[in-house]
């Protein structure tokens, strides 16, 4: 496998959000705006690539019956570094992430490419791997957080700066409340099948 | 709407010229005496509410069909009935839009999205009212005004949960003569309604009987200020959308359970939760949601009540 290959696999076809429907339980918590979506993002895309790194790295050296009590140390040292850092940098965001930080060591999309590739691939295939899934992940929590903030807020705040000066229309407060992101990724999921679908008959005709 | 060439239902095979349009129309009829009511009461305020809504709903179930080539059904009168009840549901002064977007998330996401008639999971009509009301709050619950001199005034659900304001007389709400949303407040004509669709065997008496009957036992048991037994049971029983919700929103075929004693769990489910909203729950009114909750438990309330057949013993549900 090329590893262009491996990086647009985690972005398109096995997006870990779209297509493997993992790591639903942060995404559906933190995503209630664009920037809480990125940022949560860029941790996932960190903790992945490191994991993956020092995952494959060690593959031929962790005993297969207890190699996924050895992945979670790993993920959680990772994780552990996210959290200090954006703690002391972006206390703001680490405040709104809240639980969901600390959580990404039992995400498990990061569990899931630590076992299905990392332990299986060569490091440089294991780190874009991790990056392309990251990717994944990220896209998906910020067309989630991006949908939801629009329409539950009228407005978008990128960077602490609004888009809009005024909403532009009535918010629909359910939006950012978690019934709407059940309802927002559904309808994201039903029309990605739709789109998937329809380019798969039209290539079989 | 079905995608089979033929359906075939179980034993006995009877003949009848009762059809979806058909009992769709003898609701439309009951509905119709409600609309207008509604319209003595609240004036053209209501009818334009009635109107957008209506044809929000069949606007958003052609257009959806159409755009996925579906058969499309607007003749069938679901849609309008999902139209109406929205409306009902209205407070007299909310803004236009809000119906239409309540009618149209009824119709494409509870409905379509789950298959069209026949396979929505909860009432169309119910959800759509609970997606406004966690959607635009401030729109859904205020904006109450008294019929004909059109004061605002708080809702007698309202005043019994402590905010200031009197409480209407037994007859007044009788006649609707009351704040409430639009179509909910008219007691006399929606009984008419349910006593008339009742007799056309549209709907079942288990279901409206034991909903209101729970309500009122538990209004008169622990709803009053001084003591138990002394709650004020016709004030619960004709405000809030309790009669509307039990004889045209519970009775929903595809969501409430097809058997009798299924039936006679879901009314008195309905009414338990709906005296539990509204007697210690953080809002007023608990109708809507009461419904929706039985909505979703129907499937599971029908697997517990299969009959016995004739000539059997009692066998265990398995599976």
């Amino acid at each position: 496998m090329n590893l262009w290959r491996i990086l647009t696999n985690g972005v398109v076809k096995e997006n870990p959000v779209f297509r493997l429907l993992l790591g639903l339980c942060p995404l559906l918590a933190v995503t209630t705006a664009l920037m809480n979506g990125f940022w949560m993002g860029v941790a996932v895309i960190f903790v992945l690539t490191s994991s993956n790194i020092i995952v494959s790295m060690l593959r031929k050296v962790i005993a297969p019956r207890i190699r996924i009590p050895c992945f979670i140390v790993i993920i959680a040292t990772f994780v552990t570094i996210v959290q200090m850092t954006m703690n002391a940098y972006l206390p703001d965001m680490y405040e709104i992430l809240g639980i969901f930080v600390p959580l990404i060591v039992v995400n498990c999309v990061i569990l899931a490419r630590a076992e299905a590739f990392a332990s299986k691939n060569p490091v440089v295939s294991a780190a874009v791997d991790g990056i392309g899934m990251g990717l994944g992940f990220t896209i998906a929590l910020m067309v989630l957080g991006g949908v939801r903030e629009f329409f539950g807020t009228a407005n978008l705040v990128i960077n602490g700066q609004p888009l809009f000066d005024a909403p532009l229309f009535e918010p629909a407060l359910i939006m950012i409340m978690p019934p709407g992101a059940f309802i927002t990724m559904g309808v994201l999921l039903a029309l990605l099948n739709v789109m998937v679908n329809r380019g798969r008959s039209g290539a079989g005709a | 709407m079905t995608d089979y060439k033929f359906v075939v239902g179980s034993s006995p095979h009877l003949r009848t010229s009762e059809n979806t349009p058909r009992l769709m129309f003898y609701v439309l009829q009951a509905l119709f005496l409600v609309a207008v009511a509604s319209t003595i009461l609240f004036g053209v305020r209501a009818m334009a509410i009635i109107g957008v809504s209506v044809l929000a709903a069949l606007a958003a179930e052609a257009l959806w069909q159409k755009g996925l080539r579906q058969p499309v059904t607007v003749a069938d009168g679901s849609a309008a009935i999902t139209g109406l009840l929205i409306a009902f549901n209205m407070p007299p002064l909310v803004p236009l839009w809000v119906p239409a977007l309540g009618s149209a998330f009824a119709v494409i996401v509870v409905k379509q999205f789950f298959g069209g008639l026949g396979h929505n999971f909860m009432n169309p009509a119910a959800a759509g009212r609970a997606f406004l009301v966690s959607a635009w709050p401030l729109a859904m619950t205020s904006g109450w005004l008294t019929p004909f001199d059109g004061a605002t005034s708080a809702t007698p659900l309202q005043v019994l949960g402590g905010s200031s304001g009197s409480l209407p007389e037994g007859w007044q709400m009788l006649m609707g003569w009351r704040a409430g949303c639009i179509g909910e407040t008219s007691a006399l004509v929606i009984l008419i309604g349910g006593l008339y669709l009742i007799y056309r065997q549209v709907i079942d008496w288990k279901i409206p009987a034991s909903f209101i009957g729970t309500v009122a036992l538990f209004a008169w048991v622990f709803g009053g200020t001084d003591g138990w037994f002394t709650g004020d049971v016709l004030t619960h029983v004709l405000s809030g959308g309790l009669l509307l919700g039990a004889f045209f929103m519970a009775t929903d075929y595809v969501t409430s359970p097809v058997t009798k004693r299924g039936r006679l769990i879901m009314g008195l489910g309905c009414g338990l939760l709906t005296a539990l909203i509204r007697l210690w729950g953080g809002y007023p009114e608990g109708v809507t949601y009461a419904i929706l909750l039985m909505n979703v438990a129907t499937p599971l309330i029908d697997r517990m009540t299969i009959p016995r057949p004739f000539g059997t013993r009692q066998t265990k549900v398995t599976g």
